[in-house]
């Protein structure tokens, strides 16, 4: 940014703090902190009654939730924040954009904010999978709070018809496959009423595809993120998997299938089984007119998942006395009783194993055992892609899912293309 | 000493405006062309002057290429079909039928609607098997598309939904252009013997072209300029089958933070906007008849 643009920055920051601090009490610590929403429901209400709650408790301390648009746009907000000198003092942004953050400098490490034993008992009290990308070169740079994983939706009705046990799902690839076929159905002129299954393969595509990756006992970039996997035989392998579920199965629509939509096939009866994230979960609990069941993600050798959601950063240029009362904050949106309300209340996954202690949660669970199998699934979860440079990296990896399940490239060349091109864009971190 | 009063007033009057433009597009202009020349703005890589590294890297980058092209095929796709479909309106709509403010109204709407909420609708009228356009294929034996989700297609209905919203904000134009000709016009024609199409080739299609011009200028400037539908209908995909260039100069900017290529971006699509501009005043100004 050159120096007029910097300077006009500065000069309306000041202005803007002028007004602040005077119609604020001169003793108060303000908080500005940025959040996106990211999925359906009433977000914005549940974080202000949070934070007037915390404010409730802690006299002196204000806070300024500011809503930002979804991911990209929040972060994008956040860092033209920092470069003009004016940055939030916490935001919850995307897990894998950690990397970006770290170089940018634009966030503190959480262990230069935490100061007690009892601290650091409450940093290690998060799920692993979780802490997995909060963590770059051994230092922790992010609290879990919105996370979610995908999970498999079956329509137990459908199961029933087609003969299938509607209280099992399919445990590996090939009896998602074989489920998959029995499920489809036709009409008398050849066209399909009624798909076997989904996975969403549009936008960012990538996500559901680590599923399919992890599945298969691989994994797509190194815990340093600087290396990526794309070419490995059997991420091609997971990839020609999802594609013939619709070329040679014809048991999933050709084409890319979005994300948004999906849900909606499945609640409608278009589809017997998804893939989708928890997030959606109180969406189909309220919508769908049948039993219905979730499972663990099938993979080929193994279960496994990407974990994906947003974390608490703490930016850069922070007094002490605010770092302190962001610590506060960040606590406070994190006990188990909150994550558990939050859980409840969005379907994303509480994000430690003492939130399912909490009464509130027990309850929960009793009326809907569903919720139960996303934290269990945990244990084969590994994080979404993270890696320098990460927004260019996935969408390299994006195109040549795309590319693949469009018809438009087979699967070894177009993840062979990404890896070469990722490997250039990666260069400069190795 | 009076024509220098003079000037300073006038200079006065226009001061908010000129600077309101001076902030908001003159000096962005600028410092795009200059950010262009320079490396992006890293913590441990300050900018540099890196001359023309990135418009060699825009070169190299195929999705340029791609964005590029798709933005030509939109362009051409969406600017002659809008502007035919809003000249038969406003003709439609001239005429002193029953109904026809209804008309003119419902012509209209698409314009007053937000592109977001457009692109939502036709989300809807594109979705495989239970959208609109499926409902309306599925019985003649043409089912099985999926619109949005192929390479063949995607930028095709992407122009489409640009041509919906843009005809009758041009219709407006035209009506409002019809309504400038003299009657007598269509009485002396009528004494000629003319027929309604003579009359329309060689009397009301010349008087129009003035309008014509101009709309076919914002046309094309909107081409490149109103893409928000494509944020939510595509992303861009399949396989950047819809990125266009300022959907591209987005994606580089602010998910990759690299400004400098963004920048670079931004100054071709200036100069491809400011030729556009230019030719077209030039090439078509000269057979343009006004009144």
């Amino acid at each position: 940014m050159t120096s007029l643009t910097r300077r006009l920055f500065t000069a309306s920051t000041l202005a803007l703090g002028l007004g602040f601090s005077a119609s604020a009490y001169a003793a108060d610590i303000e908080l500005r902190f940025y959040y996106p929403v990211a999925v359906g429901g009433p977000i914005t209400k549940i974080i202000d009654e949070y934070a007037a709650g915390f404010e409730k408790d802690n006299p002196g301390i204000k806070i300024k939730p500011v809503y930002a648009g979804d991911y990209v746009q929040t972060i994008g907000k956040a860092l033209t924040a920092v470069k003009g000198g004016d940055a939030p003092e916490l935001a919850i942004l995307l897990a894998a954009d950690i990397t970006s953050l770290v170089d940018e400098d634009a966030v503190v490490p959480v262990d230069d904010v935490i100061k007690t034993p009892a601290d650091k008992a409450w940093v290690e009290g998060f799920y692993p999978a979780f802490m997995e990308n909060a963590k770059l070169k051994d230092k922790t740079y992010a609290i879990p709070f919105q996370r979610s994983t995908p999970v498999l939706y079956w329509n137990k009705e459908m199961f029933k018809a087609a003969g299938l046990d509607p209280d099992k799902g399919p445990k590996d690839w090939n009896e998602m496959r074989d489920f998959a076929k029995k499920l489809t159905k036709k009409d008398a002129s050849g066209a399909v009423t009624q798909w076997g299954i989904e996975i969403p393969s549009d936008g960012n595509s990538l996500w559901l595809f680590t599923g399919l990756t992890t599945g298969n006992g691989v994994r797509i970039n190194n815990a340093e993120g600087t290396k990526v996997n794309f070419a490995d035989p059997k991420v091609v392998e997971a990839l020609q998997y999802w594609y013939d579920l619709s070329k040679v199965d014809g048991a999933q629509p050709a084409g890319l299938i979005n994300w948004g939509t999906t849900p909606r096939d499945f609640i409608e009866g278009r589809t017997a089984m998804m893939w989708h994230t928890t997030g959606n979960l109180t969406n189909v609990k309220n919508n769908a007119k049948f039993p219905f069941g979730i499972g663990f993600l099938p993979g080929k050798t193994q279960f496994g998942a990407p974990t994906g959601g947003g974390n608490f950063y703490f930016f850069k240029g922070m007094s002490a006395e605010k770092q302190a009362a962001a610590l506060a904050f960040v606590k406070y949106m994190t006990t188990p009783e909150r994550a558990a309300d939050w859980s409840t209340k969005t379907g994303y996954v509480a994000t430690q194993p003492a939130a399912y202690e909490t009464p509130a949660m027990k309850a929960y669970a009793a009326d809907f055992p569903a919720a139960i199998i996303a934290r269990d699934q945990l244990k084969y979860a590994v994080p979404e892609m993270t890696v320098h440079e990460n927004q260019r990296v996935t969408k390299l990896a994006n195109d040549a899912i795309q590319a693949v399940m469009t018809g438009a490239k087979p699967a070894d060349a177009a993840l062979k293309d990404a890896q070469a091109e990722a490997e250039r864009v990666l260069k400069d971190f190795n | 000493m009076n024509t220098l009063r003079l000037s300073l007033y006038g200079w006065l009057m226009v001061l908010p405006a000129a600077t309101l433009l001076a902030l908001f597009t003159h000096i962005p202009v600028v410092e795009s062309f200059v950010h262009s020349f320079m490396s992006t703005d890293k913590p441990k890589r300050p900018s540099r002057f890196v001359g023309l590294d990135n418009y060699d890297s825009l070169v190299a980058d195929p999705i340029f290429w791609k964005a590029l092209t798709n933005n030509l095929i939109y362009a051409l796709g969406s600017v002659p079909l809008s502007i035919a479909i809003a000249m038969m309106m406003a003709l439609f709509v001239n005429d002193k039928s029953a109904g026809r403010s209804f008309l003119r109204v419902a012509y209209f709407t698409p314009t007053i609607l937000p592109m977001i909420a457009v692109a939502n609708i036709w989300i809807f009228f594109f979705t495989p098997d239970y959208g609109l356009l499926e409902q309306i294929l599925k019985p003649l034996g043409l089912g099985g598309n999926n619109f949005l989700g192929s390479n063949n297609t995607a930028l095709l209905a992407v122009t489409i939904v640009a041509i919906w919203k843009e005809s009758g904000f041009f219709m407006i134009f035209y009506l409002a252009a019809l309504q400038q000709i003299s009657p007598d016009l269509k009485e002396a024609a009528a004494i000629e013997g003319a027929g309604r199409f003579t009359f329309f080739r060689r009397v009301t299609f010349p008087l129009l072209m003035p309008t014509t011009l101009f709309v076919m200028v914002n046309a094309l400037i909107n081409a490149f300029r109103v893409v928000d539908h494509i944020f939510v209908m595509t992303g861009g995909g399949p396989n950047n089958a819809t990125s266009v260039l300022l959907f591209r100069i987005y994606e580089v900017g602010f998910k990759y933070f690299d400004f400098g290529l963004a920048s670079a971006m931004t100054v071709v699509l200036l100069c491809v906007l400011g030729f556009v501009a230019l030719g077209q005043f030039f090439a078509l100004d000269r057979k343009v008849h006004y009144q």
